[in-house]
């Protein structure tokens, strides 16, 4: 009941947590320089004081700002999140057109990260003065160390550019023809290499934390318990130790999410990924507002949900985390 | 002794410091009965838990080695086993309980899983018959509402039913012997007391060997039938317990007993201090030959440079001080 009640507050929590990402988000984009009205103008190629001033008026550009902000959110909560400047299309068609292209990418990115990163960490920790370890550390020095784009970029260049074993980009191959399965596995190839850019950086950050977290664990009194039951070191590891070494990993995976929307924004624009990420950043160079808005909106949304969804797996996965006591 | 289940002769136990190995335990020698219970005393680091280590198998776990002697478990000697026997073996054959139930169970499992996997490892029991054997174990132990305790989870639960639910897990593949690291010194007074009156009666009712391993004299007065005192490693002192609390053949016993304090009917007016044997255990780096003993005892002589054997006292009583051949000789 009291859990009920508690999962409740965090959705309230959540939703004010939206609403005040929206009012910022829609402050920030009216505060940058460069007049959207301008640009549209500009596409349309040639332009006069009056043309711009009918865009203006036709867009609602020329109400107060807290007009503008007011008449947003109306439409927010209608759940329209306006039109966009650019591609004279709604922009909740656009976000959920690309939408699972994202969440495909991020979301493999991140399992992935989180089960290479683990496994990584545990095997290491059973030898902490082993080669593996060693490499692990390694790994992730480097992992960390270098930027997206330019993993994304030598990665195409080995195994698209040199070796050819990935798709150079897109999602899909545009000549296929076939049945679920094969456009399915289609995706899949073409999902290897960004998926394998984005995550190496947490492949790295999440094999040292569960490392440390591994080791010490593998002190803890009740593994020297489950030794004396007479368990297998195997049982003892994965069994008792994993269970425990992973809960820093999920807390951190959970919170990370955000940051792996942000990733996907340059790892879309290097593989050509149609996904929100790279909406943003033709949108941000066109400076169509309402897409903009709608996209950081609909990651904030993301994010929040991902905060939830990480506070019950949490939950599952350690029954110590009882209503009200998480924080 | 022909239902002689546990016997350790001239176990020596090393452990690698800075480069070196050094005797944790020297030559330890001893036996136990089925059914009997058996108090290993001694100050903290002489050597009683290591040795509760090694018969489990488990001292490689803590980076030390067993150069010498043996463990024999019902006539099978342990350190010449094989991994896989020796697993086989620990939490069915012999188990043992810890000194800090706070932390000894797993958070992330409930009480009746963990119960349950012994069963199921040792005995191939099924998940509903391993978890019936579980809740059969929480009766045993008396743990109020065993039911709702089975699929409670460890932190749901006070020490001493965590203690409980520890003996329960030791117990649940009816081990001839169980080894009981200082099981109540995380645990207040009175649950201490129920601890060891639940021991007593498993031992009755089912013939289980234990090994009480403590530096408490008045815990193993109540509950032992032997006494083994241990200092620096090396036994100095062993016997039945009443022989050993009312005539202490070894100096080191002789402390042991002074300081621990009694409820005497009538207290004289000026309370006594408790006294207290000075110094401390020297570090295994330290030792020499010789009794280890001879830097704190006061009836430290000449003679004491050279280690004293076990020297009988009576039938059953031994202790390793020079002092006992010299009394036999007068």
């Amino acid at each position: 009941m009291s859990s009920l009640f508690e999962i409740a507050k965090r959705i309230v929590y959540a939703l004010s947590l939206v609403l005040a990402v929206i009012v910022f988000n829609f402050l920030l984009i009216h505060m940058a320089p460069g007049d959207p009205a301008e640009v549209i103008a500009g596409e349309m190629g040639g332009t006069t004081e009056e043309i711009v001033a009918s865009i203006r008026q036709s867009y609602g550009l020329d109400q107060p700002l807290l007009t503008q902000l007011w008449l947003y959110l109306k439409q927010v909560a209608g759940g329209d999140l306006g039109y966009s400047y650019y591609f004279n299309r709604p922009v909740t068609d656009l976000i959920l057109q690309r939408l699972p292209a994202t969440l495909l990418l991020v979301i493999s990115a991140l399992l992935l990260a989180i089960i290479i990163g683990t496994a990584l960490g545990v095997v290491s920790a059973r030898r902490p003065r082993g080669f593996l370890s060693h490499f692990v550390t390694v790994l992730a020095l480097v992992g960390f160390s270098a930027p997206v784009f330019w993993t994304g970029i030598m990665l195409l260049l080995l195994f698209a550019s040199y070796l050819s074993f990935f798709p150079v980009g897109g999602m899909y191959s545009m000549t296929l023809e076939g049945g679920f399965g094969v456009k399915a596995l289609d995706v899949l190839h073409h999902l290897v290499l960004p998926m394998a850019t984005l995550s190496i950086i947490y492949v790295a950050q999440y094999s040292r934390l569960a490392r440390a977290s591994t080791l010490d664990v593998l002190g803890a009194d009740y593994i020297r318990t489950a030794r004396a039951k007479g368990l297998s070191e195997a049982v003892v590891v994965y069994k008792h130790a994993l269970r425990n070494a992973v809960l820093p990993v999920v807390t951190i995976a959970g919170l990370q999410f955000s940051q792996l929307l942000s990733g996907a924004v340059l790892v879309e624009t290097v593989f050509n990924w149609p996904g929100l990420g790279r909406l943003a950043f033709e949108s941000i160079l066109r400076r169509d507002y309402p897409t903009i808005l709608g996209i950081l909106f609909f990651s904030a949304f993301v994010v929040v949900i991902a905060n939830l969804l990480t506070d019950l797996a949490y939950r599952l996965i350690d029954p110590r985390i009882k209503a009200g006591a998480s924080s | 002794m022909t239902d002689k289940i546990l016997s350790v002769e001239g176990l020596t136990i090393e452990f690698r410091i800075g480069g070196r190995f050094f005797p944790v335990v020297d030559g330890l020698s001893f036996d136990l009965a089925r059914g009997e219970m058996l108090g290993i005393v001694g100050e903290s680091g002489c050597g009683k838990s290591t040795t509760a280590l090694a018969i489990m198998g488990l001292v490689e776990e803590t980076s030390g080695r067993v150069p010498a002697g043996e463990i024999k478990l019902n006539g099978e000697n342990l350190l010449q086993t094989s991994r896989r026997r020796m697993r086989q073996l620990r939490g069915n054959d012999v188990a043992m309980i810890f000194q800090e139930p706070m932390s000894s169970l797993n958070p992330v499992f409930t009480v009746g899983e963990q119960i349950a996997e012994v069963v199921r490892l040792h005995h191939g029991a099924s998940r509903k018959a391993a978890m019936d054997h579980a809740y059969d174990m929480l009766c045993k132990v008396h743990i109020p509402a065993p039911e709702k305790r089975l699929h409670q989870y460890p932190h749901e639960l006070s020490g001493g039913m965590r203690q409980r639910v520890m003996i329960a897990i030791a117990l649940a593949c009816g081990p001839s012997l169980l080894i009981a690291d200082e099981p109540t010194t995380a645990l207040d007074v009175t649950v201490q007391a129920q601890i060891f009156d639940l021991l007593q009666e498993l031992r009755d009712a089912t013939g289980t060997a234990i090994i009480l391993i403590t530096h408490d004299m008045g815990a193993v007065a109540e509950t032992c039938q032997r006494v083994l005192v241990m200092y620096a490693g090396r036994k100095v002192e062993e016997g039945p317990v009443e022989a050993i609390l009312t005539e202490p053949s070894h100096p080191y016993t002789s402390g042991l007993i002074r300081c621990t304090p009694h409820l005497d009917r009538d207290p004289p007016a000026q309370l006594p201090m408790l006294p207290e044997i000075p110094g401390i255990v020297p570090p295994v780096t330290e030792l020499g030959k010789g009794c280890p003993f001879r830097p704190r005892c006061p009836h430290a002589h000449a003679r004491c440079a050279d280690m004293p054997p076990v020297i009988p006292v009576s039938a059953n009583h031994g202790a390793a001080c020079w002092l006992q051949e010299e009394e036999r000789a007068a």
